[in-house]
């Protein structure tokens, strides 16, 4: 910015016809989300005409034909498979990010990082087919059928521990090297200074992750339509087929009609919800990391 | 010169921890400068990958003094403090050779307990780096991984210190609050009191006062006379009206045909009056630096 | 490195972070193993470039390798400009407390997280029926614009920030107007940043699935118009994966053909993102 905002009227053609060009662009940018909530909200309307809010939670089931529309069931599916994947995800995920940065000698850290990277960038339909092909069988080698709440599970951990990983890494190295010489002076070893110095003082970043993590697991799609097995039931055993939010839709919106389309909006809508949360507060905790280091 | 005095209420405190073995009680002000080598510096060369920093140092450093290694920036001075505390480990590409000695321990061994050795040795840097916790916490964190005093002793242990660096008075009713909030100077004797805590027999100081206003650093300056007699304290800096002020001994460095050296080493008193090396007498007068 | 004590708790650490990694890498490594073992044998240059036989089980990918760069490209094409310029407007037109901004690059921040089936619903809803363009590569390809525009956005306010003060103060002092400025100043040192963005959204665009479902389709068919529904790479290793019986060696090719593409594409990314800051390192 060079000119101070009271300076800001263009002295030349060009310029006036430059802003309104950039400001028109900037306001479909922005206005993109505001789009989304207003057809998502349009398109579950007839639903939450007909059906009603608490139908979603007390029907008897999850038969469109029949006028039956009980989401709980891929709400727990949901629920449950990512916060699964984070349990796993979360230590691996920080212990990669201090792999990288404190454990492994340099000619082992960068390309470690960037095989993380690579698989950062793997499509959630890679995933899904080697889940189909090498993971499902595996699964039901030890206890069939195969496709289950544990599949969903440790694919979503494989998903989401590079997201994981590359945050908190980039947020460790970001901690002043200061901090190190001080804490080495005062006679920490490694573990020690990372336990209570260094891991402390990244928290934010970690967090940051963190939420990110949950909110890919949340929305994710392909992979988890590949291998759970997208039985309509609440999970009461890691072994059981489970049918998430996201594959509900995936699986039904090509044909579902009238008050059956407006109840998959009506799902998308509350995934949409849950993630946003979590997207939200990464990005408080993102900016409270960028604010501690410009001080 | 005068030496410190310890005030009443730090007798006071004195008089609660005389129980505790470990905790080295204040010693009225001794005459510093026993001729007593602790540490020594023989042929004591650092390099950067494929350059040498320092060549060829070959340093006493006496107990209880207060030594001030001086010259122009980029002579090697804060290279050769680091290494005392094998700080230059840290450093990728650095090499040191030579021997130091701190008392019988071999600094530069590859199997001294560099834990043991950075408990001995307490290390103050140019800009002061308070940990994100409160300012309790800061302390108690080396008092923690130190692992030799019971924990109820820590808060005697930490009021002791803070009095120590004249710190208490101004954070006695904030010793939860987050350290960062700290100014300057207070986080700089905040990193001292740290440092201190542990009850180190050496201290090193890289330029502890030039990242702080004139006030601070008059305090600062004040303290660390203060530690006379009771610490061997080694400070950096360029400022050569703040060695003459605080310095028992001299060391200057200077770098010689590119290549960083210990020019001249001896008491304040002869090195400032009558200097032997003419670069010292260039560098004293102003004239070179 | 940092020093290691002999203490119990620093051993088991540094068992359990070697461990840990030891299994990611070799958990990682067996999945690029397994797709390379499985996919290669199918993997020619007549697969390549011919047509889909048998449901796919026979034959190549052809079409849907035209398709995919249809849909990419015009997603590129709609992304590009409006991205372009709203980060040029975030960057050089809005302070940190201007409240447009802030409530631009806000919303920016959460639809960067938004789950792409929430999109594909959008794309749906809005293309496929608000605007009539049915199952189409232009449909997909408007949807997927609207996933990588955060991306492009993000990376190319960056790059333009990172670029220091000094050139915008020798502009203003020879008195060009702020269009010269940024057109001929700015945006050429930007250049490298906004590539790497701009691959990097590429790369999310290329690796899409759920946001295309429904939205351009499954027709495997050579498309004839923009208008035409037409089959994504992704879409196509989904298909043979769960709905064709035997479908899983090309589903295996077909995927290998996609992650090499992806390589490439995130390594020019990184590669110009490097390039990107060693020149804005160069004293200017």
């Amino acid at each position: 910015m060079i000119s101070s905002s009271s300076n800001i009227l263009p002295h030349f053609h060009s310029d006036h016809s430059l802003l309104w060009g950039l400001r028109f662009l900037a306001l479909i940018a922005g206005s993109l989300l505001l789009l989304i909530v207003m057809f998502l909200l349009q398109e579950s309307w007839p639903a939450f005409q007909h059906v009603g809010l608490r139908s979603f939670f007390t029907d008897e089931g999850w038969h469109p034909s029949e006028d039956l529309y009980l989401l709980t069931p891929m709400l727990w599916g949901t629920l449950w498979a990512s916060l699964g994947s984070i349990m796993l995800a979360a230590p691996l995920g920080i212990g990669s990010a201090v792999f990288i940065q404190y454990y492994a000698p340099s000619f082992l850290a960068k390309p470690y990082r960037r095989l993380i990277e690579l698989l950062a960038g793997i499509p959630s339909v890679v995933f899904g087919l080697w889940g189909l092909v090498v993971l499902v069988p595996l699964i039901a080698r030890w206890q069939p059928p195969g496709p289950s709440l544990l599949a969903g599970i440790l694919i979503l951990f494989l998903m989401i521990l590079p997201t994981i990983t590359l945050v908190v890494q980039a947020s460790l190295a970001q901690i002043p090297v200061s901090v190190i010489h001080h804490a080495t002076a005062l006679g920490l070893s490694r573990w020690s200074m990372i336990r209570s110095v260094i891991l402390p003082t990244a928290k934010a970043g970690i967090f940051t992750g963190l939420f990110l993590g949950v909110a890919r697991a949340l929305g994710e799609t392909m992979a988890i339509l590949m291998v759970c097995g997208n039985v309509v039931q609440s999970p009461s055993h890691l072994f059981d087929p489970i049918r998430t939010l996201t594959a509900n839709i995936a699986l039904e919106v090509a044909y579902a009609l009238g008050t059956h389309r407006s109840t998959l909006f009506v799902s998308g809508l509350l995934l949409m919800a849950m993630i946003v949360v979590f997207v939200v507060m990464a990005e408080g905790f993102r900016h409270r990391e960028a604010n501690a280091h410009t001080k | 010169m005068d030496h410190a005095q310890p005030t009443p209420h730090l007798r006071e405190a004195e008089k609660q921890l005389s129980g505790i073995q470990s905790w080295r009680p204040y010693q009225s002000a001794q005459p510093c400068c026993e001729p007593i080598a602790h540490i020594r510096a023989e042929d004591l060369s650092i390099g950067y990958h494929d350059h040498l920093a320092l060549q060829h140092v070959n340093l006493q450093i006496n107990k209880g003094c207060i030594t001030a290694l001086v010259g122009p920036s980029g002579c090697g001075k804060t290279s050769f403090l680091m290494s005392l505390n094998r700080l230059t480990d840290l450093i990728p590409g650095c090499r040191v050779s030579g021997r130091l000695q701190m008392n019988e321990l071999d600094v530069l061994a590859p199997t001294t307990d560099l834990l043991h050795l950075r408990r001995q040795v307490g290390m103050i840097f140019q800009k002061p780096t308070v940990f994100p916790f409160s300012i309790k916490k800061n302390l108690e964190l080396p008092l923690r991984e130190h692992g030799k005093h019971p924990r109820e002793t820590w808060a005697a242990m930490i009021e002791t210190t803070f009095q120590q660096v004249g710190l208490w008075d101004e954070v006695k009713d904030r010793l939860s609050q987050p350290a960062q909030a700290l100014s300057g100077g207070q986080q700089q004797r905040l990193c001292l009191a740290r440092a201190l805590i542990l009850s180190p027999q050496v201290l090193l100081l890289d330029e502890p006062c030039s990242a702080l206003d004139p006030i601070s650093s008059g305090i600062i300056e004040d303290l660390i006379v203060s530690l006379r007699g009771r610490y061997t304290v080694i400070i950096v800096t360029h400022n050569l009206a703040q060695a003459r002020r605080m310095a028992d001994h001299v060391a200057l460095f200077w770098s010689v045909d590119g290549i960083n050296q210990l020019i001249e080493t001896g008491s304040a008193q002869s090195l400032f009056e009558s200097p032997q090396h003419e670069l010292t007498a260039a560098y004293i007068s102003g004239a070179r630096g | 490195m940092l020093t290691q004590s002999k203490g119990i708790q620093e051993q088991c650490s540094t068992w359990i972070v070697w461990g840990s990694a030891i299994l990611i890498a070799l958990s990682f490594l067996s999945l690029l193993g397994d797709l390379l073992w499985h996919g290669w044998a199918q993997l020619s240059w007549s697969f390549v470039f011919s047509p889909p036989q048998n449901a796919g089980r026979e034959g190549g990918i052809g079409p849907i390798l035209l398709s995919t760069g249809l849909i990419v490209g015009i997603c590129m094409a709609i992304a590009l400009p409006i991205g372009l310029g709203t980060a040029i407007f975030l960057a050089e037109y809005t302070q940190g407390h201007h409240r447009f901004g802030r409530l631009i690059r806000g919303s920016l921040d959460v639809l960067a997280g938004v789950p792409s089936i929430v999109f594909g619903l959008f794309g749906n809803a809005l293309f496929c029926q608000a605007l009539g363009l049915g199952f189409s590569i232009l449909s997909g390809g408007l949807t997927l614009a609207c996933m990588v525009l955060p991306i492009i956005i993000r990376t190319t306010e960056e790059s333009f920030r990172a670029i220091t003060f000094d050139q915008r103060f020798s502009a203003a002092a020879l008195g060009f107007s702020r269009s010269t400025t940024v057109g001929c100043i700015l945006l050429p040192a930007a250049m490298p940043g906004l590539l790497a963005g701009s691959l990097l959204g590429l790369g999310r665009a290329m690796a899409e699935t759920a946001a295309l479902i429904f939205t351009s389709g499954y027709v495997d068919r050579m498309p004839e118009s923009l208008l035409d529904s037409g089959r994504a790479l992704s879409i196509h290793i989904y298909d043979l994966a769960m709905n064709v019986a035997g479908g899983n060696p090309n589903a295996y090719a077909t995927a290998l053909v996609l992650v090499g593409l992806l390589l490439i594409i995130n390594f020019s990314a990184s590669w110009m993102a490097e390039k990107w800051t060693t020149l804005n390192q160069l004293p200017t």
